[in-house]
């Protein structure tokens, strides 16, 4: 076990919440074609707000600290949240498209010791990339905002969010992210809109482009062991927990909504009307996906897959039922191994349901 | 090692799990966890206390070990987190303004 995963585990059984991520505001510079947010502000929490939200994480245990958005230097008041996060002593992570940062910037970031900063890029094409961010120059911006940030120390790490427009650029983004000395990570992941809206999904890679990128050696380190069939499930792995999604994480909007994790959008709790940790603690919307374990899943359970499936329980919320399969994460295990998943087969049978949306707006956003 | 001043480290993020602290270091992402002892003398760690000061007062109280053998210990500790830029050493007191050059 790593310490990452031994420290994870004792978060766990103490109950507490390791990770944060806190989106500062929703809006946004950019106009991503694939974005799943409203932009229009509807009331974010103050800079007063937002540090006492980050008093209250510090107290009840939070240690690693996201800072996203929407694009987060749409606030002035940005560096004040940031300073604030450190000056409480988070491991501080921000996410942004970099477009804003300048050599001032870069040097503050610098200064405040964030653990690092994560750029989206969509393409080293610029015609590619501008055509996703709908914003002409934001490839060439992006770009020298990550050279700033190396310059002045600061680790970067691109992601590179793949979807039919980009599908053939992964290669291209690697090797630029090498060049700038950045990290790169890939994320083959469309979300459903946070009002249900699944019609972005359409954007994402089909099958045959999955079947792909799984068997990209220049991504994947073994593929052979990473495409292999799935081990046989065991009781252990029925026992296990879908994953850190309220358990050791949790997500707070721009609203000061709180919800298991940036992708699975329950409504758990509003912090400017409660404690963070008597949300954590006590609220039932939390408790409930605390309970769940992978026996308890009434296809999942049954499916070859189980044991190694990255089925995401926010997008089985999304699609329905949090206790349900996430068709998205199936198509993975599928175009991964070639073997069906227990959902596919009720599907193609007939039986299963599918494109059933539950979601609940969160109060006040 | 007399006389010898520590100061936790500003680039470094930490937070308590359960009595014992976990540090990241910002210069190379390295993740430490602290026992009950080496918690106790991080927390300690001001820059205006001795370490000698800090294993009498607090460390050999606390834990009920002889001084000798918790100051060499300490002694091990300090250096060693003082090796991953996660705390400053010096043989005089160590002020805010002072850390970056001291560690």
């Amino acid at each position: 076990m790593s310490l990452m995963q031994e420290l994870g585990q004792r978060a766990l059984d103490r109950s507490v919440s390791l990770s944060v991520q806190l989106d500062v505001t929703y809006r946004c510079n950019e106009r991503c074609v694939h974005c799943y947010l409203d932009h229009n502000d509807h009331g974010e929490m103050t800079t007063a707000e937002i540090c006492g939200v980050l008093d209250q994480l510090a107290e009840a245990g939070v240690f690693f600290l996201t800072l996203s958005g929407g694009e987060v230097f749409m606030r002035r008041d940005f560096f004040e949240i940031v300073e604030h996060a450190r000056s409480l002593m988070f491991c501080v992570k921000i996410k942004t498209n970099a477009f804003m940062i300048g050599k001032k910037e870069a040097r503050r970031l610098r200064e405040l010791a964030v653990q690092d900063v994560q750029v989206s890029i969509y393409s080293h094409r610029l015609a590619v990339h501008d055509a996703i961010t709908l914003l002409p120059g934001s490839l060439k911006r992006s770009i020298a905002g990550i050279r700033l940030l190396r310059s002045h120390g600061v680790k970067v790490v691109i992601a590179n969010v793949l979807m039919m427009q980009n599908r053939s650029d992964r290669s291209g983004v690697k090797q630029l992210a090498n060049q700038l000395g950045a990290e790169y990570t890939i994320d083959p992941t469309i979300t459903p809109m946070m009002d249900g809206d699944r019609s972005i999904l359409r954007l994402g890679l089909d099958r045959a482009e999955l079947k792909q990128v799984f068997r990209d050696p220049d991504l994947v380190d073994d593929v052979a062991d990473f495409c292999a069939p799935p081990p046989q499930v065991s009781d252990d792995a029925l026992r296990d927990l879908p994953c850190s999604a309220g358990h050791t994480a949790c997500y707070i909007s721009p609203y000061g909504d709180v919800f298991p994790c940036v992708q699975f959008p329950l409504p758990s709790g509003n912090v400017r009307r409660q404690k963070f940790l008597d949300i954590w603690r006590y609220s039932d919307q939390l408790n409930e996906v605390r309970s769940i374990t992978l026996a308890d899943l009434p296809v999942c359970s049954g499916c070859r897959h189980a044991g190694s499936c990255t089925r995401c329980p926010g997008l089985a919320y999304m699609e329905g039922n949090m206790r349900g399969p996430s068709v998205l994460d199936c198509e993975k295990s599928y175009a991964r191994t070639g073997i069906t998943t227990a959902n596919m087969k009720l599907m193609q049978s007939g039986t299963a349901s599918r494109g059933l949306v539950q979601i609940a707006a969160a109060q006040g956003a | 090692m007399s006389d010898v001043y520590i100061s936790r480290a500003t680039r470094v993020a930490a937070r308590s799990l359960d009595g014992e602290m976990m540090i990241m270091s910002a210069l190379d992402s390295t993740l430490f966890t602290l026992n009950p002892v080496a918690t106790l003398i991080w927390q300690s760690a001001d820059g205006k206390t001795t370490l000698d000061q800090i294993v009498e007062q607090k460390i050999c109280p606390e834990f009920d070990v002889p001084a000798d053998e918790a100051l060499r210990d300490a002694q091990a500790f300090v250096h060693d987190l003082a090796a991953h830029g996660i705390l400053y050493v010096s043989d005089q007191p160590i002020g805010p303004a002072t850390q970056e050059g001291t560690q």
